[in-house]
């Protein structure tokens, strides 16, 4: 193990080097940014300058420390929203593929048909429903992904169900619980924790895009997407510091992809 | 032929099936709207009686069982209602933006089609060159990119910098073809670059798949030219997938235009959409996403029927 992380490929390198610089903005956002999140401390549109290295936004607030703070607020969002996607999909999937039946087909059918239609499209008519809010935002959004992540739980476990463990396990009369705790999670965590990355990037991007179109993450918060589109009056004018927290995600997201892709790579036990 | 039938005969049904389900789902999202609709169209000053009379003009005293089939036959026939926002006749609103977002849609993929299955051929035959590794990594790139940014960066290079095109991609119905061409370029090639480089990547590999099977190492073996065994051998094999890959990408422009109308100012469906969910006009929501999920759908299953028949092994059964 100690040799093979030795040998870092130079795209997970980078990405881990990136992800590691986001975390200390998530974690010590309040020390590093110089000014409040909401804070008002100039006009607005101010160019760059010493006292504002990225100027000043739509409502006169400090760029840099929206950009850091964004990082919290953005990735701390996604995070929360995967994991909750997680818990509905494994859980969907785990369940359905022991119990079997009519459970099993229902669950299956229900995501069918909710996949059926696309993401972007259901989401928006969702939360027409609910009224633009955070936590309807978070609920769409891990519902969404949640299905996609069901899939692949359901086709892991599938495989997993059949071998002779878990007909020994189900014969001693264990519990549902026990069987997906003790049999199936420990023989799915590669593929699981490999998906939780991609998922992570599909959830950021999905958040975030919400947030541009103004449905997601509410003002005064913020938030990468919905800075860029307060913001983007300013690219009409050649300036281009909207597209500074629209690069932020791009790179996060490449940056987890490059881990993903590494670390699928060591868990399929291949060399170059 | 009688299990190729059989086989598109129930992935029609399923289709249809899908259909109407959505179609439940997107008429009972009314449903859930908090609130009386009708109290809440004519404001809280209205009286009692007013709002029952405009319950019963809007069908709300019906149970929604039968308020559902109403529903569906007026849609059918293409009357999705009033906007809650301004009581225009919905059809009227979306039937230009809807043919605005066909058009801007069938424009990119009339582009990046071409263009990705050429390439794909290409990086396919030049297996673990340098062009191979760009295109993965250009793929990687555009997936993990929001839309917005590509968007943006288009504008600020193309738009601004260069000043070739107009930052807002307005058009009207009476514009000429040509113009109207040259107005919508920016946003369509904004569409290409998030989808050609996953295409590419999905030829190739449909290419690639069949090209390292035993029966083409035999026509190998047998003497057939090079040019023969991938046209009379691969090719047939490689088909399926190719035509998933195209289908798939249609049916994710139709929807991804949203972003990009939204960035461009575009007068589409997607605009008209984002919007409406804004001001929770839900009739017009309701039409939309209709439309949307439709589109969608009969893209998936014109794909999924193309597989199955030029299905080789299917074609020739034993």
């Amino acid at each position: 193990m100690a040799r093979r992380i030795g040998k870092i490929p130079p795209t997970a390198a980078f990405g881990i080097a990136v992800v590691t610089t986001y975390s200390v903005a998530v974690l010590f956002a309040p020390v590093i940014a110089p000014y409040g999140q909401t804070e008002v401390v100039g006009a607005p549109f101010l160019p760059w300058s010493g006292e504002h290295p990225f100027g000043t936004d739509n409502l006169g607030r400090d760029m840099l420390t929206r950009l850091i703070y964004g990082a919290r607020n953005s990735v701390a969002l996604a995070l929360v929203t995967t994991l909750l996607a997680f818990l509905i999909g494994t859980a969907a999937g785990f369940v359905g593929s022991i119990l079997k039946g009519w459970t099993d087909m229902a669950i299956g059918r229900s995501v069918d048909v909710l996949m059926a239609i696309p993401a972007l499209i259901f989401a928006l008519l969702l939360l027409t429903i609910t009224g633009p809010s955070l936590v309807a935002t978070v609920l769409v959004v891990a519902l969404i992904e949640g299905t996609r992540v069901y899939r692949l739980t359901r086709a892991v476990a599938g495989n997993l169900v059949v071998m002779e463990f878990v007909e020994a396990a189900q014969l001693r009369g264990e519990s549902l619980w026990w069987i997906i705790r003790r049999e199936l999670l420990p023989n799915a965590t590669a593929p699981l924790a490999a998906e939780l990355g991609l998922r992570f990037c599909f959830v950021f991007l999905f958040i975030s895009a919400l947030s541009f179109l103004g449905l997601g993450v509410r003002p005064p918060l913020a938030e990468w997407g919905s800075m860029v589109r307060e913001n983007a009056t300013l690219i009409t004018y050649g300036d281009i510091t909207p597209l500074l927290p629209a690069a932020a995600i791009a790179i996060l997201t490449i940056s987890v992809n490059f881990i993903v892709d590494w670390f699928l790579h060591m868990t399929s036990g291949l060399e170059e | 032929m009688h299990q190729l039938l059989g086989l598109i005969l129930k992935r029609l049904g399923f289709g249809a099936i899908t259909l109407l389900v959505i179609s439940v789902i997107v008429f009972s999202a009314v449903e859930f709207l908090p609130g009386d609709l009708a109290q809440q169209v004519l404001g809280q000053s209205a009286t009692e009686e007013t709002v029952a009379a405009f319950r019963r003009e809007l069908g709300l005293d019906q149970p929604s069982v039968t308020r559902y089939f109403i529903w569906l036959a007026d849609v059918a026939h293409g009357d999705f209602g009033n906007s809650l926002a301004n009581g225009q006749a919905v059809s009227g609103l979306i039937a230009q933006r809807f043919a605005n977002t066909l058009f801007l849609a069938g424009y990119a993929a009339a582009i990046a089609v071409p263009i990705a299955l050429i390439l794909g051929v290409l990086a396919a035959l030049t297996r673990r060159s340098l062009f191979d590794r760009l295109i993965n990594i250009l793929s990687l790139g555009a997936i993990s990119m929001p839309e917005f940014f590509i968007a943006y960066i288009m504008v600020t290079l193309f738009a601004l910098k260069f000043g070739w095109f107009s930052p807002l991609a307005n058009v009207t119905p009476e514009m000429p073809l040509g113009t109207r061409l040259w107005a919508t370029l920016l946003p369509a090639l904004t569409l290409n670059l998030v989808v050609v480089a996953h295409m590419m990547r999905m030829t190739r590999a449909s290419i690639l798949s069949p090209m390292a099977s035993p029966y083409i190492e035999m026509a190998d073996l047998k003497g057939i030219t090079p040019l023969r065994v991938v046209i009379r051998h691969a090719l047939p094999n490689a088909l399926a997938p190719i035509i998933n890959v195209v289908a798939l990408t249609l049916a994710y422009l139709v929807v991804g235009v949203v972003i990009v109308e939204v960035v461009f100012v575009y007068p589409g469906l997607g605009q008209l959409m984002v919007d409406s969910v804004a001001k929770r006009d839900m009739t017009v929501v309701q039409a939309c996403c209709l439309i949307f999920a439709l589109t969608y759908i009969l893209l998936n299953l014109t794909a999924d029927i193309l597989a199955i028949a030029t299905n080789p092994r299917l074609l020739h059964p034993k």
